[in-house]
């Protein structure tokens, strides 16, 4: 039989208030411990929660970027679970009247347009963090009511795959809005992810996990393939498969069984008596959506039309807001009408250099003229693309501009074919194997050959001037 | 309402409760003759009535984001039994 996956994803957000949810204590990251907690927050009889005005319009911001729509009337309940990471025995969240519902979220899977729903998306209260030592646990409360938003999608993802892109654009989303930092490093964004395998073509649910401890997009990825092909093997032996919450451990590159998981009925979820409902009219709903910014596929769609770029260039130019202004500033700077040589720039070398440097590419220090200086060397075939890349590195390090690099590292290209000459036939001669191939039809080959050019010229060859040489030569002969 | 010793237990076990055997009869006939007092609600007429979230009548109580200083950390860890460098020490506790 041929089975599908049926994935839903819980996202955690930690909005980017100044202040905890409930009360005035600061969320400050890395804070020394216990220094960002009050009364409220720590559950101290007597003391009143209220809530955070800009946790709420950050919810309902995100909500409206998921096209959910906001419920007029909205509560908080509580959670009751016993852990010591939650000083008053319970969480502060939202049951059956969550902030926002009914949304989608649109991903590409292979050149296509997939629709995620979003079933809702809820504010609660975030809890402490445990440091584990010995036979001893030590507690932090700083994190402990920090506002989070939960965000809920549907079981409408049925791959792997599809969930890191879901995680990518949702993550994409939330960034634009300036909600969030979503650095998952910090726990700002963390996600939970169920799986259960089906039949393919039913509607029924399998017996599904819960898979926690997902610290990057690729470890939700791994652990779902992971899980997947674990159920698969259950069916296939004809065993039952357990519902359960799994742990992915990212060394091992398994998911271990956690105790089972209390049942949703045992969290015994009241209304939060200490928090009277709230009420959102349309007009304030409407002045909020007048803050949303363009969002990641509008600007995509937007630089495709016009600066004529491909897809997949748009798509890598608007992954986050920083890298997005970046591009159009310079791609707007590029003074021909073609700007492919910007975005190629941008995606190839660049961001290169930002992956070494462990930077954003938003943060490489290459200005929009220096970028069109580059760019122009190239074109008028004044240094070859090799050595392009050499000034772009200089440039990033010491500031200099690109034709005092050039200069001084003595980079012009070599058009000059009676310059040339003599290492070509260097070349051939040492090549004799590479060149009876070219002769022999094996076109390709001389492309090696113009490497090797390339390499005893230091890059300075004109390598188009040098083909063209290497195949008269080779041609002729 | 009938309310078995297992329920009490499950609902202790929730609660990390620990129970003596005395301690599960006592509890269970008291929490059965709350029951039986709560289940008097079931006799009211809610029809047409809307679900009550909040008795105080008040709504939009909120807050703007602005800090407020927050407690001492000596303040805080003052009625802790096991402290440690500005933490709460508790036993170890992992899922
Ligand atoms: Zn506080």
């Amino acid at each position: 039989m041929e089975y599908e996956p049926v994935i839903g994803l819980e996202v955690h957000v930690q909005l980017e208030t100044r202040t905890k949810v409930f009360c005035g204590c600061l969320t400050d990251f890395g804070a020394e411990p216990n220094t960002q907690v009050c009364p409220v927050c720590l559950g101290f009889p007597g003391s009143l929660p209220v809530l955070n005005k800009t946790a709420l319009e950050y919810s309902i911001k995100v909500g409206l970027a998921l096209n959910c729509a906001i419920q007029g009337f909205t509560k908080f309940d509580r959670k009751h679970y016993y852990y010591p990471d939650l000083p008053k025995n319970i969480q502060i969240s939202q049951y059956d009247l969550p902030i926002a519902k009914d949304g989608y979220l649109d991903i590409g899977v292979n050149g296509q347009t997939k629709r995620i729903g979003i079933r809702r998306a809820h504010l609660e209260e975030d809890a402490g963090k445990l440091i584990h030592r010995g036979n001893a646990s030590l507690v932090d409360y700083n994190r402990t009511g920090q506002p989070l938003l939960e965000i809920v999608s549907e079981p409408d993802i049925s791959a792997p795959e599809e969930a890191y892109e879901y995680l990518t654009d949702l993550k994409s989303v939330v960034e634009y809005l300036d909600v969030s930092d979503c650095d998952m490093e910090k726990g700002s964004l963390r996600c939970d992810a169920n799986i259960s395998v089906r039949p393919r073509g039913t509607k029924e649910l399998g017996t599904k996990s819960e898979i926690k401890n997902l610290n990057s997009f690729k470890a939700v990825r791994d652990a779902l393939q992971y899980e997947i092909n674990r159920h698969l093997e259950l069916k296939a032996a004809g065993e039952q498969i357990v519902q359960e919450t799994r742990l992915w451990d990212e060394k091992e590159t398994k998911t271990l069984s956690m105790r089972s998981k209390e049942e949703a009925k045992d969290y015994r979820y009241f209304p939060e008596p200490d928090l009277p409902p709230f009420t959102i009219d349309k007009s304030r709903i409407g002045e909020i959506r007048k803050t949303i910014p363009e969002l990641p596929k509008e600007k995509m769609r937007r630089f495709m039309k016009d600066y004529g770029l491909t897809l997949y260039d748009a798509r890598l130019l608007v992954i986050s807001k920083n890298t997005s202004l970046y591009a159009e500033e310079r791609l707007k700077a590029f003074p021909s009408k073609d700007k492919k040589p910007v975005a190629n720039w941008l995606i190839g070398p660049m961001a290169q250099e930002a992956n070494s440097r462990n930077k954003e590419l938003a943060d490489i220090p290459v200005s929009p003229a220096a970028l069109n200086e580059i760019i122009g060397l190239v074109e008028s075939g004044q240094i070859s693309n090799l050595a392009a890349k050499t000034v772009l590195t200089e440039m990033i390090d010491s500031g200099k501009n690109a034709g005092t690099i050039v200069r001084e590292k003595n980079l012009v290209q070599i058009s000059d074919e009676s310059a040339l000459a003599t290492e070509m036939e260097a070349v051939i001669k040492e090549n004799p194997k590479v060149v009876g191939d070219f002769k022999a039809g094996k076109e390709n080959s001389i492309m090696f050959l113009v490497g090797q050019v390339m390499k005893r010229t230091k890059g300075k060859a004109n390598p188009k001037i040098v083909r063209d040489m290497l195949k008269r030569r080779l041609t002729d002969a | 309402m009938a309310l078995s010793k297992e329920t009490v237990r499950y609902v202790a076990d929730l609660s990390r409760i620990e129970l003596r055997p005395e301690e599960l009869e006592e509890l269970s006939r008291q929490l059965e003759a709350i029951l039986e007092f709560i289940d008097q609600l079931d006799k009211a007429d809610i029809a047409g009535v809307e679900p009550t979230s909040h008795v105080a009548g008040l709504a939009n109580v909120m807050r703007d984001d602005v800090p407020v200083s927050s407690l001492p950390v000596e303040k805080t860890l003052a009625n802790a039994p096991h402290k440690e460098g500005g933490y709460f020490v508790v036993p170890k506790v992992i899922e």
